[in-house]
């Protein structure tokens, strides 16, 4: 009961978090009406019993990515960019595109999905209890995916080395 | 809750998608991406709590994604500033046909 009024909250949060991001003409205001978003998402990732996914989102999203962004919009002085953005022409055009993808999303929620049994959710509760949370993840992480997860790894050293050499002014 | 979840990741997504097309605000633009990458982290959710663990170990991968094209992409912005010294989009023309 205080789950699904808890999800109500949140969700809602989430979602008036990313319209005021859209909307919001000052990039400091979008970015923490962003970082609101985000957090409502870890709260829901929580309820959906996903405890690791909600600490890293915490952490990484609105914790990491975000500061990233924060420095970037102070480095470039953008707080005091209040000129209008906003495309003009393409209101009808993004509106047409958004909700035909709205719609054929909820279509395929709400029409031919089978009945959501939670086929899987009584093994996750069970390996959390036995593993704990982050046991949970890591057992598979480092099992069947350990060859993706090395590549993310020099995923993120390209990432790194690029940055450097696309922000630096002389190498 | 899994299918109002799952409304809610599909609106997540439009609505990123409509901020990428109606903002010329290249800082904004990479906002809406990354509310879009959370909007399928969402999905993965709902989904492993069907299909298995697995799911949450997709979104752990989509993160790291995330994390290395936010940096990337936020140094090409400050390159192209230090040569234009705007973000707006619209001046950014020299690949445009």
């Amino acid at each position: 009961m205080i789950q699904e009024l808890l999800w109500w909250v949140f969700a809602a949060l989430g979602l008036g978090g990313a319209i005021g991001m859209i909307s919001g003409r000052n990039p400091v205001a979008s970015l923490l009406f962003l970082v609101l978003s985000f957090f409502s998402l870890a709260a829901i990732y929580v309820l959906l019993g996903a405890h690791f996914i909600g600490v890293a989102q915490v952490i990484v999203y609105a914790g990491a990515i975000m500061v990233l962004f924060m420095f970037v919009i102070m480095l470039l002085n953008l707080g005091h960019d209040y000129h209008n953005d906003v495309r003009r022409g393409a209101w009808i055009m993004a509106g047409f595109v958004s909700s035909g993808l709205i719609g054929f999303a909820l279509s395929r929620v709400l029409g031919d999905a089978p009945a959501t049994a939670d086929n899987a959710a009584p093994a996750i509760e069970a390996s959390v209890r036995e593993l704990g949370a982050v046991g949970a993840i890591a057992q598979p992480l480092f099992r069947e995916f350990l060859v993706p997860f090395e590549l993310t790894s020099i995923l993120l050293l390209v990432a790194i080395i690029g940055a450097v050499m696309l922000a630096k002014r002389r190498i | 809750m899994e299918t109002r979840t799952l409304i809610l990741s599909a609106i997540l997504f439009s609505l990123g998608v409509f901020g990428v097309l109606i903002r010329r605000n290249a800082i904004i633009l990479f906002m809406c991406v990354e509310l879009m990458l959370n909007a399928v982290n969402l999905a993965f959710v709902v989904f492993s709590r069907q299909a298995g663990i697995e799911g949450q170990v997709f979104v752990f991968f989509v993160m790291a994604v995330a994390a290395s094209e936010a940096a990337v992409g936020l140094a090409l912005i400050i390159s192209i500033f230090r040569h234009l010294e705007t973000v707006d989009i619209k001046n950014f023309n020299l690949l445009r046909w």
